[in-house]
Formats: structure tokens, sequence, C-alpha cells
């Protein structure tokens, strides 16, 4: 303890390290503050403790990710097509690939929250923790470092640091990153070709890409251990799209998806997509722990739910194309869904504030979603522009709440006097 | 109207599911289809019963509110509402009788409860009057004594240069021995060293029946009990020439450690219940009891069986017991409205000026904490001192002192006095110390509310209060935790903010004159962003006050 006080740097010589110095100070340990004027105990939670719950919460999609990377690249070669075939080649595949993102999300983020924090004098906070967890489970396996990095400068800069910092924000960080990318660089988070990684093309007969890494490292060390290693040779398979269930409904009805993917599949998620989405009870556990820990409120979660079902049972009567037609259930089984439902419309700093609020806030996005989804000719997906959409509006959703609030205090008042 | 929303929604969603299971139905089998068909025309004769049931219900209903006779809280309804599918089972001696059920809140469960016997050893020297116990009070009031004076218990010591009327008195007799100032050179306190015999101001008998409301209330102001009174909004002394619309008293105290009220009564039956009388002479409405429903313990008889009040049972935990939870389920304040407030030994103290004719401010206080050694009762008087009453009983040196519970009370040196309205004092350990890995480590000895530390899961075991923020402060981040413990229809993390901007119209609408510090202390406790709820709300009462 003495030599950490020893170490630390002065604050009016060196500001910006004192800040850096605060930040890791405080996450090692809780400081020894006490409560002044006011109560004076106080809950053991602090937006530490909250934030990190949500990380954990994450955790398993990681690790089902990573290796869903590996499997996907394997898959698109016709090289260990079973799940739990080639274990180790899919697991430092995916080892490899999700590294980079990660180091890159939080070298970027923390950077600016660091620096934000050294001009305003504040200490370092704890918002981008799961701003830069999320980010990387959402984003495509094979985005290029320079295109994420752009995206997380803009979002966290525009989108947070220019409102206020944590808490201020009106937009949810990671879909502002997301959309980023989706709006200046589309081509490498849409389309058919950029949910499988490490392929130069997807038709048939384009060769796997690796690296120096696999080739040079990993190889050897599979052969001394006597186990098979990366081929470099290996080539698509023929027919394969790497096409995701949704774009399949879209183009020609649920039909079509079951001739590619089949139910569990889909369900347990080893199918193309961004990185942590496609694990359906791997983040319906997530969500679960997360309500039951109240960290992310589930009056959301169950009307985001609710209002999908609802839209997807009106499409169903419409059912004007193929993709309407798709059985409302089955809609659940397709799609960012379920993530976007647990991690990102619950955010609290973006959501409404108020318990009926948030029951309209959830209703309409699960509504909205589904409009875009089946609606929109261009893309098959709509969870991001909608929780953005609704963020936008969630303020106004709470104005009126808090109005009826007041009105119902006048009302209560004239009736007595 | 929610309840048509909601019966709307329900019909529409079940007609759309219908339909696309019609369409599927067609795509299966010709036999299996029949089958399906017959089952949703057995749905469809089902669902028709079943709208005629509650229209007939909602009629009835509708006649019950037109006929008044919905407001004495009997359901009319055909259907159980769902408040009494869901209701606690209730403790007998609540049978007919008014029950509130407060579902939100939370109880701290703490060491160092105080045992219910009193320790007549425990002696104070010195005891103080503060004016900072009273919002509003001008810095420096006019002192009418000086240092060496001799006083008898009942005598005046100062008065508010704005309101002159309103007297404070002592409430021991013996020498004042200083009158210590704060800041600015405002007065803190005007200390008197008890003498061994009690000397008291004799009052002249006052005929409670025979008189008009004026004379009581110079009589009263007289005497120096006057700013025991609390008024709402603000929680200030009362202006002697507004008449409260209602008095409400709560017979309870929910608040971590605080004193059983039902202990600290006995003995002081009579007083209380002709301060009751007297109150009952100053307001042209009615005197409410909050008394307890939790049901544990029977409220005192001189509570359940007070006459000449209104008597309302609450059932909950925290705030259940704070007055301002209680007014606002049985009438709550609006804007404009003045309401009064009192603690039980209060309205005690009030009702012996009537019994014995003199200022008698004699008060039971709890001791509490796990840092004593024996956390017990102790008969004293108004504005005690803290060192004289903990003497020998510590059990640990790093310690804080606090006039009241933990949560609202006010932190104290071992040389300072307890605060005029607190019947407790608690002694906590000073939590100054890192702890490693602290957000993340679940330990058992932090209270909380949160599932993600595993002494919210066994709230029934008992913690040992330390003083560490457990955090920094933030921004506000976090939704929906104030009101899991605010059972008041009120948003107070909405209304926190509106404090922080000034937005005038809109802290009014919301209700802030409906709340005092007290009530939001617990928000203030479960807060993730550690911010200080009760300082903003008192900003707010300020600026709310100064605007008339």
């Amino acid at each position: 303890m003495n030599f950490l006080h020893r170490i630390e740097p002065d604050k009016e010589k060196s500001p910006f390290l004192h800040t850096v110095y605060d930040g890791f100070f405080t996450f090692a340990f809780t400081p020894n503050l006490v409560t002044k004027g006011g109560v004076h105990i106080r809950d053991g939670m602090d937006l530490k403790r909250q934030m990190v719950q949500v990380v954990l919460a994450l955790q398993l999609l990681y690790i089902f990710g990573t290796y869903n990377i590996g499997h996907q690249h394997f898959v698109a070669l016709g090289e260990y097509t079973g799940f739990l075939q080639g274990v180790h080649l899919k697991l430092i595949y995916g080892i490899i690939k999700i590294i980079p993102l990660l180091v890159v999300t939080h070298v970027v983020g923390l950077g600016i929250e660091f620096f934000y924090a050294y001009r305003k004098g504040h200490g370092i906070e704890e918002g981008f923790l799961v701003s830069g967890a999320l980010i990387p489970l959402i984003m495509p396996p094979d985005i290029p470092m320079w295109i994420l990095t752009l995206s997380i400068i803009f979002a966290v800069i525009i989108g947070k640091e220019a409102f206020g910092g944590t808490g201020m924000n009106v937009l949810n960080i990671a879909l502002l990153s997301r959309v980023f990318v989706f709006f200046a660089y589309p081509t490498y988070i849409s389309g058919d070709e950029v949910w499988v990684s490490g392929l130069e093309g997807i038709s048939a007969g384009a060769a796997a890409d690796y690296g120096w890494i696999h080739l040079s490292v990993f190889n050897p060390l599979f052969e001394a251990l006597n186990l098979p290693g990366y081929n470099p040779a290996a080539t698509v398979v023929d027919g394969y799209t790497g096409a995701t269930p949704l774009s399949l409904a879209f183009h020609s009805g649920w039909e079509h998806v079951t001739e590619v993917y089949t139910d569990s599949q889909m369900l347990w998620g080893t199918i193309p997509g961004s990185i942590g989405e496609t694990s359906k009870p791997l983040i319906i556990l997530g969500a679960v722990y997360l309500a039951v820990t109240r960290i992310a409120d589930w009056r959301i979660m169950f009307s985001m739910v609710v209002g999908a079902a609802v839209m997807a049972v009106l499409l169903n009567a419409w059912g004007a194309t193929p993709f309407m037609q798709v059985p409302w259930y089955y809609q659940f089984y397709m799609g960012s869904f379920w993530f976007a439902m647990a991690f990102m419309a619950t955010d609290p700093v973006t959501a409404s504030a108020t318990p009926t609020g948030k029951w309209i806030y959830g209703f309409l996005i699960g509504f909205i979603g589904m409009i875009i989804r089946v609606l929109n000719p261009a893309y098959p997906e709509g969870w991001m522009l909608a929780i953005l959409f609704m963020n936008v509006f969630a303020p106004l959703i709470d104005y009126y709440v808090i109005q009826a609030n007041i009105n119902r205090r006048l009302k209560r008042a004239k009736a007595v006097a | 109207m929610s309840n048509t929303t909601s019966k709307a929604i329900f019909t529409i969603v079940a007609m759309l599911s219908a339909d696309a299971a019609w369409a599927q139905a067609g795509n299966g089998s010709s036999g299996y289809g029949t089958y399906f068909v017959y089952g949703l025309i057995a749905v469809a004769v089902l669902v028709f019963f079943m709208i005629i049931l509650q229209v007939a219900d909602n009629l009835l209903v509708i006649e019950a509110k037109q006929s008044g006779a919905a407001n004495t809280g009997a359901n009319f309804s055909l259907f159980p509402s769902w408040k009494e599918l869901f209701a606690p089972r209730l403790p007998e001696y609540l049978e007919g009788k008014p029950v509130t059920i407060l579902r939100r809140g939370h109880d701290i469960n703490l060491e160092g409860e105080a045992e219910q016997v009193i320790d007549e050893s425990v002696k104070a020297k010195t005891f103080a009057v503060q004016p900072p116990n009273f919002t509003g009070l001008s810095p420096i009031p006019k002192v009418l004594v000086e240092v060496g004076d001799e006083v008898k218990a009942g005598d005046h010591l100062f008065f508010d240069k704005k309101r002159p009327e309103i007297l404070h008195v002592a409430p021991v007799s013996g020498e004042v021995i200083a009158v210590n100032r704060g800041a600015k050179r405002s007065i803190s306190e005007v200390v008197i060293l008890a003498d061994k015999e009690m000397k008291y101001r004799e009052m002249k008998a006052f005929d409670l029946d025979g008189s008009s409301r004026e004379e009581l209330v110079s009589y009263l102001l007289d005497a120096g009990v006057w700013p025991l009174i609390r008024q709402r909004p603000y929680d200030v002394i009362p202006e002697p020439d507004a008449t409260p619309r209602d008095i409400f008293i709560s017979t309870f105290d929910t608040a971590p450690l605080a004193p059983n009220l039902n202990f600290v009564i006995r003995g002081q039956e009579e007083a209380f219940q002709k301060g009751l009388d007297v109150l009952n002479k100053l307001t042209d409405g009615t005197v409410y009891l909050g008394l307890d429903g939790r049901g544990k313990e029977e409220p005192h008889a001189a509570f359940a069986e007070a006459k000449g009040a209104e008597k309302h049972y609450f059932h909950g935990k925290h705030p259940a017991g704070n007055v301002g939870v209680q007014i606002h389920h049985i009438k709550p304040i609006s804007a404009g409205d003045k309401v009064w407030t009192l603690g039980v030994q209060d309205v005690a103290t009030i009702g012996r000026l009537f019994t014995e004719r003199r200022f008698n401010a004699q008060r039971v206080v709890a001791l509490a904490g796990a840092e004593l050694r024996q956390p017990r009762y102790v008969r004293t008087c108004i504005g005690a001192n803290i060192g004289d009453l903990v003497k020998d009983n510590l059990a640990n040196d790093h310690v804080r002192f606090i006039s009241g519970d933990v949560l609202s009370g006010k932190t104290k040196t071992a040389e300072s006095f307890l605060n005029i309205f607190d019947d407790q004092l608690t002694v906590v350990l000073e939590g100054d110390d890192y702890e490693m890995f602290g957000w993340l480590i679940p330990s058992m000895n932090t209270p909380s509310i949160s599932p993600t530390l595993p002494s919210a899961l066994f709230p029934k075991i008992k913690k040992r209060a330390e003083t560490n923020t457990h955090g920094e402060k933030r921004a506000f981040v976090v939704t929906g935790s104030y009101e899991s413990v605010l059972p008041m229809d009120i948003y107070p993390q909405e209304l926190m903010k509106s404090i922080l901007i000034g937005d005038f119209e809109k802290i009014e609408g919301m209700g802030i004159y409906e709340l005092s510090e007290e009530d939001v202390a617990l928000c203030e406790f479960v807060c993730v962003s550690k911010q200080p709820v009760q300082q903003i709300l008192r900003q707010g009462l300020d600026m709310m006050r100064e605007q008339g």
C-alpha cells in the first residue's frame, strides 16, 4: 500500500499520468472515501460493479463466439464440419481473430476515455467497460482494424464525450460504432460475404487465407504435438454461399432457410453472423442473469419480445412476400434479436427511465425492429436501427410519463380544493 | 384507462394469432384441420362469454364508483384484484382496520440494536440547544442569556429576529457555560451545565377547553414547545398564525437501529394522550396516527387506543414508518397545503406542559450501533452531550457518532450534542480503508439491495455498519433503483435532475412538497452513482421556499 502511494504521480506536475494512475488504482482498490453529510452507510453497489456484471454476462458469448469464428471458417472449407472436430484449430483460429479486435477496441476506447478524464479533471469513468466488451461481439470477424478504430473514435467522441461523458449520452455507444461502419463502409458489414472469416472470396475454389502466425507458429507446434495443422491449400467447397439465415429468408422464405440450416443450428448458433449474436441459449442465459440481478430491466426485455411477436404476427397476416410469410415464431430463430434485447436495448442510460416508459420503449423497439427487418428492401435486420431510433425517443416517452404524474397530482389538488 | 387499453390489446392479439393459426391449419392435413377449427370455435365461445362477464363486471364497478361505495376501498368487482391475490398475510390485530400495504422499500439489518432496558446510571452533564437544528432559522438568532447566567428549564434562550414570537427555551436548568459560534459567526450551540436537581420555570395553569386557539398558541409559544412542531412542506418551524390542514404523527420508526417507540412511550402514555388533545385544538382538520402494521409487535395501547386521532396502519419495509410516506398515502400534500408533523416524544413533551405545568424535555434515547459495548436506552433530556452518553461504553475508538439513524442522521463529535428532534444516537465504524478489488469481491458484510452481493440474498443476516462509500461519485446512470425503495407515486431520480437544473414548475409538479430528507435517504443509500440525494433535495426545498 505504501509503495503504491509512493509511486503516485504528482497531480500538478503530470496530470495525465495522475489520471491514469488514479484509474488503475481505483480499479485495484476501492478508495477509502467515507460518507459525508447525507447517509452514513452506502450500498455496496457502485458503477464498477454494475458494469462488470454485464461484462461477466457476456463471457459465455465470447467463448462461443471465438470458437464459432473458427468453426464457420472450416465449414466453408469443407473441413472438420462437425462442431467438435478440429477443436484446437478452430479455437486457435478464433483466438487469433478476436484478440486484435479486443485490443484495438480497448486501446482506442479507453485511450479516449483517459484523455477526456484528464482534460476535464475527473476520475476515469466505467462507461467504456461495457461498450468495449460489446463492440467486438457485434462486428463481423474480418472487420479491418482501421475501420474499427474509426468507428470507435466516432462513437466515443461524438456519441459520448460531446454530450458530457458516461451517463450523458443519448445514443447507445456500441450501436453507434456499428451504425458508423454500417453507413460508412457497408460492404464490410453487410451482404453474404463478410460473416465468414479468413477466405479470399466466398465462391467455390477461393483459397483460405492464413497468416504467418498460423503457418509458422502454430502449424509446427501442432505438428510437434502430433495434431493436424492448418491447410493453406484448402478451398471453399462447391455450393457454399456464406449467407445468413436471415438473408436466405429474405430472398426466398423459410423453406429455403431450412434447406441450408437446421433449427438446432440456428438455435445454438453454429451459423455465420456477427461474433456474439448467434447463440440464442447463451444470450438468454446472460439476459436472465442480468434480469435476476436487476442490472438490466426485465420490463424492456419482455415488452420487446411482445412487440416483435405482435408485429411478426401482423406481417404473417399480411403475407405479401416470402419473408413476411415466415411464421412469426421462426423470426426469433434468426438474426440478432436476442442479443439486441439482452444487451443493447437495456442500456439504462439510453433507455427510458420510468417503469411505464420502459414498457412502451421495449414494445416499440420490438415492433419497429420487426418492421425494419422484414420490410426494409436493402438489408434484412433492424434491431440496431430500431434501438437507436427509440434511444432518441426515450426522453420523449419519459416526458409524457412524468407529465401524467404531474397531471395526476394537479387533479388530486383540484379534487381536494 | 390502462385496463381498457390492455383489454383492447389482448383482444387484438388474440384475433391475430387466431388468424395466423388458421392460415397454418389450412396448410396441414385436412383431418387435423377440422379438429383445429372446432377447437377455435370452442375458444371463441369461451371468449364471448368472458366478454359478457367482463362487461357486466365493469358496469358493476362503475355503479359502485358513482354511488360512492367504492371509496371505502372495498373491491366490488367479481374478480379478485391483483392486490388481493398477492396481499401478504396480515397480523390478526389488523382485522377490520385501515391498512396500507407498501411493497417497495428496504430494511437494512444492522448489528447493535438497543436492548430494551433503560440504563438509569447514564447521566449527561451538559446539554445544548442548537439553532442549526431548525431549518430556515436565521444563522444569528438573538440570544437572551449570557455565559455565566443561571437558567431554569423552560427559560427563554434565544429567538429568531425575523420571527421574535417563536421562543426557544432551555431543556434543563443550570449555568450557561458557552455560546459557541460556527462559520460566519453564526451561533451553533448554547451550552448549559445541568444542575443535579432540576429546577423548572413554573407555568400558569391553562384551561384547554375554555380558551380560544389564539390563546393556546401564545401559551405554547411562551412555554417554548412551539419549535418542537415541524411544518411540511420544507420541515420548518410552523408560522404561528397559520392553521395546519392536518397533523400527522408516526408512532413507529422503521429506520435501521431505530428506537422501539412502543418501549419509549412506556410511562408517557398520559402525556401523549394530553398532547393529542392539545393538537386537536390547533387544527381544523384531523390528527392522524400512523401505526405499525408489520405484525412483529402489536402497537402500544397508548397509540392503538388513542382518543381524538384517526389511526392508519402501515405494513411494509422502511420507509413505511416515515411520516412523509404515511402522509402520501393518507392525504397527500398539494401545493399550498400546510401540515404539521411531530415525533411521539415531542407530543408527550407538549402533553406534559399541561399535566405538569412545566417544560419537561425528558427523552428516552436509544444508544445503538455495533461499536457500543452495551447498546441500550437511556433517560435524558433534549440536546444531551454525546460524550457523556457513551462514556465507558465504546468498544472501538475509530467511530463516527450520528445523531439520528444511519440514513438521515447528522455526524457529531464526542464534544457535541444530540439534535433536538432525535431520540437515537448511532455509533458506527469509520470505514476509511482500502479494499482490494472491492468492486468485484462479493462481500457478506456490505448491505445492499443488489443481488450481485450475497448480503442481498440473505437479508436477515445482520451487518456491521461502516461508513465507506463503496465507490466513487458518478453521473446518474442506473434507473429504477430509487423507485424500488420509495413507496410513493413520485419519480425521485427525475425530480433530482429537475432540481439540479432548477426547473421550478417541474419540481413543484413532481411532488417535492411531499418529500423531506428522511424520505429520500434510502434512495441515497442505494444510489449506484453515489449522488448526495438528500442534499440535492434540500437544495430544491430551499429554492422553493425562497420563491415563496
